[in-house]
């Protein structure tokens, strides 16, 4: 019963979220324009500057803006929202300008990412094929969440759509990259993970001690440009900023 | 060195806490804070200070403390046995420690949490712009024995007064609103999920509390197909064997299995006190009328001053009663104990 309820589901939809604020979703599943159009809603309801929402965050695939709804009724700014959301396709929107690119130096393989011979027999490539799909593929910041500043990117191509394994890897160190399901996650602190460890760099996307202790937002995007491990070891030896050596520019 | 705390002994989970960390949400950091934000409030009154200061939480048992010089306390949430050089103190009370006095906090008596305020707050360094600790999030750390914790300057005098809080020590009804999810759970599922006894189970932390029940689980249509969503703390998250674990203040803030609903910030002390296998049930409430008990909860918080009263002694809480002159009518009936 509660299936032909979802099929029956229109999109976008407008709900409360406890009395903890309001949420905006434009899809019931993952989609690259879902994702955009979350981030592309969170910047312009930013842009309103209303006074009832104390916070916003773009997840996947919606808009979350905390209201304290035991102040403010939640019916007035559902219908402003509505209105905003009516007032054009969001599915289509252009992302928000002054995001940033990131070029991260990024060490495929060897022993400090030992899962890549496997992740590209999963997905049908040879090694040195799977190199090229994953640094050249530009991966946007789909949502941070999971663990501070961490981010979920997408999208890579069809055959990178690999299951999580279902053992954990007990422990991955800090500035990981990862893959499953057509994304990377790349990982502020070790950690244990389901998703395969393709990729070392030396990219904290969480810097507590820093004047900018999370560098990544929602909608900035990411190039992995690959280094021998010799390059590599000698960006460890430079840069100890948590940058990993990565050059960035803003997107127009 | 400033005036501060010396840690002597202390439990293995205790940690400075605060009201926690608002407006990290879109860099994936929940808000943190508290478990019994309610007793940093009445902290807060007792002291008459504001209910941000900086605390000590202490989940299941206390430590042994000395003071560099006198300051003041309060203890609040988590009732536990507390004596100043030996001699018992009240909870839920304020009062004087002269410098070089040993504050023991012992055995919890009921609830998880308890908290001891300082006159003028810890003032341990801050991360992120607030000095509460967020152990998921790599925040601060645990307080160890041999810590000195710094405290902030204090502009009060008042000590020896109590208040009688607000019973949340031992579960009972949780009210919770609709969420974004509650849809995917149909009527008869919610009607059960209302009706059923939970107890709290062992398995909890500061990011989730898992609820133990007898009876078919509380499987959601779809479950195994939703998108990762935002959670906050209180959402009734059902896992994949449809059992209810409550997410709490340090949760993560996406999560991909469904919620059949949020608790009421007023209500999710009583989660994070309630003692493990206590008795737990809960209360839909409409948003509407959810919004209402919220309002009232937070009127109540910020009326708490008004509820603050001297001490009176109880004598049989006196120790010492033998060295007392009684019979000359020496002994005030209101004074602050164990000044």
């Amino acid at each position: 019963m509660t299936e032909n309820l979802e099929l029956q589901e229109t999109w976008p939809q407008i709900k409360t979220v406890g009395l903890a604020g309001i949420i905006v979703t434009f899809s019931g599943a993952l989609s690259e324009p879902a994702n955009r159009a979350a981030i592309a809603f969170s910047a312009a309801v930013g842009e309103m500057e209303w006074g009832e929402i104390e916070e916003s965050n773009s997840t996947l695939v919606s808009t979350f803006l905390r209201i304290d709804l035991s102040v403010h009724k939640s019916e007035p700014i559902i219908e402003r929202l509505q209105e905003l959301v009516d007032s054009k396709d969001w599915l289509s929107a252009l992302l928000p300008t002054g995001r940033t690119l990131w070029r991260v130096p990024t060490l495929f393989g060897t022993g400090r990412a030992p899962q890549l011979a496997e992740a590209a027999e999963m997905a049908g490539r040879t090694v040195e094929q799977a190199i090229t799909d994953l640094s050249t593929t530009r991966m946007r910041v789909l949502t941070i969440g999971f663990a501070p500043g961490q981010p979920y990117l997408g999208t890579l191509p069809e055959h990178w759509n690999l299951p999580r394994q279902t053992n954990i890897t007990p422990n991955v160190p800090a500035g990981s990259l990862v893959t499953a399901v057509r994304q990377f996650c790349l990982f502020p602190y070790d950690t244990p993970t389901g998703w395969r460890h393709v990729g070392a760099t030396g990219f904290l996307s969480f810097r507590p001690n820093s004047a900018h202790p999370f560098p990544l937002s929602a909608g900035d995007e990411m190039i992995f440009d690959p280094v021998s491990e010799a390059e590599f070891v000698q960006i460890e030896s430079v840069d100890h900023s948590g940058n990993g050596g990565a050059q960035t520019e803003v997107l127009g | 060195m400033s005036d501060h705390l010396i840690v002597r002994s202390i439990g293995p989970a205790a940690a400075i806490q605060d009201l926690g960390r608002p407006g990290f949400m879109s860099v994936g950091l929940t808000r943190g804070g508290a478990s019994d934000p309610t007793a940093l409030h009445e902290g807060a009154a007792l002291l008459r200070q504001a209910p941000s200061s900086a605390v000590l939480e202490m989940a299941g048992m206390g430590g042994v403390f000395e003071a560099s010089t006198k300051i003041r306390i309060a203890l609040t949430g988590a009732v536990m046995d507390a004596s100043i050089d030996g001699v018992s103190v009240q909870w839920n009370a304020s009062h004087s420690v002269s410098a070089g006095s040993i504050l023991k906090i012992g055995a919890m008596r009921q609830g998880n949490f308890g908290y001891l305020h300082v006159g003028g707050g810890f003032n341990t360094p801050s991360y992120l712009g607030t000095r509460g600790c967020h152990l998921s999030a790599g925040l601060g750390r645990l307080i160890q024995a041999g810590d000195q914790l710094p405290i902030g300057e204090d502009k009060g005098k008042d000590a020896g007064c109590h208040l009688v809080p607000e019973q949340r020590l031992d579960g009972g009804k949780i009210r919770f609103v609709r969420s974004m999810q509650s849809n995917k759970f149909d009527d008869a599922t919610m009607t059960r999920f209302t009706k059923t006894k939970f107890r709290r189970d062992p398995r909890g932390n500061r990011q989730g509390i898992r609820m133990d029940f007898v009876g078919e689980s509380f499987q959601s249509g779809g479950q195994l197909n939703i998108v990762s969503e935002v959670t906050i703390a209180g959402d009734i998250q059902i896992t994949g064997d449809g059992t209810p674990f409550v997410l709490m203040h340090e949760c993560q803030t996406t999560g991909g299995y469904p919620r059949i609903g949020t608790i009421l910030p007023c209500d999710l002390n009583k989660v994070a006190q309630a003692p493990v296998g206590s008795l737990l049930r809960f209360e839909l409430l409409t948003l509407e009328e959810g919004s209402a008990v919220q309002a009232r909860a937070n009127a109540v918080l910020s009326g708490l001053r008004k509820s603050v009263k001297p001490l009176v002694r109880d004598v049989s809480s006196i120790q010492d009663l033998l060295s007392y002159q009684l019979i000359s009518g020496a002994i005030s009936a209101t004074d602050a104990p164990l000044d």
